[in-house]
């Protein structure tokens, strides 16, 4: 049999001492919604909640990108978004060291991360992409 | 080499091997000893002999990486003016340690600060060697980096499914004894009632009866069950002892319906993998002990902090264009060949001068995401409390495994566990935190298997490869249709430039594959510059 520790103890006091203590009011809040639950398959339905757990993770929380010795680009007010066939590519297959979030993503998900993205982060783009033009995309 | 066979005595395979290596150097030797089946599970040929004078040929490295640095070392030995330039402040790249008091800015300006007491650290790149990595080990014994033995498979730590047993975590030995007894014995059974007999002679059936029980622990009528062959691999309800009450108690195997249902076999095998094979080391004090050393050979040559941003070449050479990253200035470095070991994540987005190939090779290769964080806690409950001593507990939670440190046996301080280390859609999902939260996740995760978190649990460090400044992911995720495509391009001379790192070899994210490719692109630059 196991050897287990016969009192489970606060547990909840050290994850509430863990949130304090980091971070500054300069940086922008990064949900973390609990989405955790497919080591393969991103489990959101919605844009915003997708975003959240897959594209900032490099296009950071308002969309702004970032630089280091290579940037990311920023998705906030880019004009490249513009073409809804060509995000939706690069979502689907990757582009360059990007990796291609198809295999992760179904195509109602590909559709509704790009549809959120065209229209946050000052882009205001109308023209919605479906999941039938995520299909056809994909490679 | 001399050899000690005497005259007239039959030649050993040994002293035929220092013979021929004495008279015709290494590589010949290592062709013998491929011809008598030796040294076939690496590429690696021992220390690299590049003859020849390079007639003061330069060679500009880029990234002091291991590859980097392999080619700097070899190059310089071999009668080059070698120059590198690194992005960071120090050497290593991927091979890094985080230890108590460093600082980290990960892009997005997220800081952290390491709180680990001394001593203690966190390995978030490469943190084992596996003993066939015959290049990463040779480095560390010709450098006089100490190993320790790392504790790959432990069988007193846990398998965890939170669907599986009720949550509760299940020892390694119990899983692992249990489902080959239970596999052995429904294979005996399949034997026993002639369901085999079109596959099997009568003697074969008596043979694979009789590994079967060897296997699986069976007992006289090829049972698998409660008894002495049973514990005596999956460990006892109670252990034998000495004097009065010594008697052990067998314990109860799990039952083989409720292993399979369970899917925590998806784990049983990880320690089989050739990649994690005893013998498998770590560096004693971190991995980076491994770039200090190369650090110490050649870290004079080294140009730090500066970023390179443009890579040209003509007929008389290679330009490249950095910018000293705290001053902003910009300058050129100049040599007769280039060396780029810029991982491709960020030579992407660097204009380089090479053939549309090479190029579109450079272009090709998407980097993988991966996750780690180590936590530290005020004491060594997993030894004290569960007698776990280094090696690894797989989970099905987004941590996917906690690794004990395989050093400081029993001490008295304070520990740092590798409270998670993962990959695809989690690493993304952790990525995607900030550090505070991430650290939540993981002590919220970790206290499923191991409730000794809530009262222990002191502070964290997260490294997500997707935000390192330097990288901009993990390692190079190659498909069998891109090597297919663009590999032998990547690793083409193209002109005065090669490139070499993990990123060209086929043991992406190991350190021996960064390694071996930058020794083949030096042996090959090499040849290039004597026979011209």
């Amino acid at each position: 049999m196991r050897n287990r520790l016969p009192i489970i103890r606060g547990l909840a006091a050290a994850c509430c001492v863990g949130g304090m203590l980091y971070g500054g009011p300069a940086l922008m809040a990064q949900s973390g919604d609990g989405t955790f639950s497919n080591p393969a398959r991103f489990v959101p339905k919605d844009g915003e909640r997708l975003y959240q757990s897959s594209c900032q993770a490099c296009h950071m929380p308002a969309g702004e990108g970032a630089a280091g010795a290579a940037a990311y680009p920023a998705l906030a007010k880019n004009r490249k978004l513009r073409t809804a066939r060509y995000i939706t590519s690069v979502v689907t297959n990757g582009q360059r060291a990007m990796p291609p979030f198809g295999p992760m993503l179904d195509d109602e998900q590909v559709a509704a991360v790009v549809n959120y993205v065209r229209s946050h982060f000052g882009n205001d783009y109308t023209d919605a992409v479906t999941a039938a033009e995520v299909k056809a995309v994909r490679r | 080499m001399t050899s000690n066979a005497s005259p007239g005595a039959p030649l050993r395979r040994r002293d035929l091997l220092k013979l021929i290596g004495g008279v015709a150097g290494t590589t010949a030797m290592y062709q013998a000893m491929t011809a008598l089946g030796l040294h076939a599970e690496s590429r690696y040929r021992g220390p690299i002999a590049l003859d020849g004078n390079p007639k003061g040929a330069s060679v500009v490295v880029l990234g002091a990486g291991l590859a980097g640095l392999v080619a700097a070392l070899e190059l310089r030995k071999a009668g080059y003016t070698v120059r590198v330039l690194e992005y960071q402040d120090r050497a290593g790249g991927r091979c890094w340690t985080v230890r108590g008091g460093d600082r980290y800015t990960e892009l997005g300006g997220f800081d952290q600060t390491c709180e680990f007491d001394r001593d203690l650290y966190l390995n978030p790149g490469p943190w084992r060697i596996p003993s066939h990595h015959f290049a990463v080990m040779d480095y560390c014994r010709r450098l006089g980096v100490g190993l320790e033995p790392f504790m790959q498979v432990n069988h007193n730590a846990y398998l965890h499914a939170k669907n599986a047993f009720g949550g509760v975590p299940q020892r390694y030995r119990h899983l692992r004894a249990d489902f080959a007894g239970g596999v052995a014995e429904l294979l005996a059974k399949a034997t026993s009632q002639q369901q085999l007999d079109e596959t099997l002679s009568a003697g074969d059936k008596e043979l694979l009866l009789a590994a079967l029980r060897n296997f699986g622990a069976l007992d006289e009528n090829y049972r698998y069950k409660a008894g002495r062959a049973a514990s005596d691999r999956r460990g006892y309800a109670k252990d034998p002892g000495g004097g009065l009450t010594a008697e052990p108690v067998d314990s109860e195997p799990i039952p083989f319906r409720s292993i399979l249902d369970s899917r925590v076999w998806q784990r049983l095998a990880d320690g089989d993998s050739y990649y994690h094979h005893n013998a498998i080391f770590q560096p004693i004090g971190g991995m980076d002990m491994i770039a200090r050393a190369f650090t110490r050979e050649v870290g004079d040559v080294i140009r730090y902090g500066a970023r390179v941003t443009d890579i040209k070449q003509s007929a008389a050479g290679v330009t490249v264009a950095y910018t000293d990253r705290a001053s902003g200035v910009t300058s050129t470095a100049s040599a007769d060949w280039c060396v780029c070991t810029i991982p491709l994540s960020v030579l992407s987005q660097i204009a380089i001068d090479v053939a549309t190939p090479m190029a579109k090779a450079i272009n090709a290769v998407p980097y993988s995401p991966a996750f780690k964080v180590g936590l530290q806690f005020g004491r060594r409950f997993w030894e004290q409390d569960e007698h776990i001593y280094g090696g690894i507990s797989y989970t099905d939670l987004p941590i996917n495994q906690i690794s004990y440190p395989s050093c400081g046996y029993g001490s008295a301080g304070k520990g740092v566990l590798l409270a998670g280390y993962t990959f695809g859609v989690h690493a993304y999902e952790f990525a995607s935190l900030s550090p505070k939260e991430r650290i939540t996740k993981a002590v919220e995760y970790g206290a499923q298997i191991h409730p000794q978190y809530g009262a222990e649990f002191e502070n964290g460090f997260s490294v997500a490869w997707h935000r390192v400044p330097w990288l901009l992911g993990c390692s190079g995720a190659w498909t069998d249709a891109m090597r297919a495509e663009h590999y032998e391009h990547l690793c083409a001379i193209d002109g005065r430039i090669l490139l070499a790192g993990e990123h060209a070899s086929y043991i992406p994210a190991w350190q021996e594959g960064a390694i071996l490719s930058s020794l083949d692109a030096v042996e090959r630059l090499h040849r290039r510059v004597i026979s011209t």
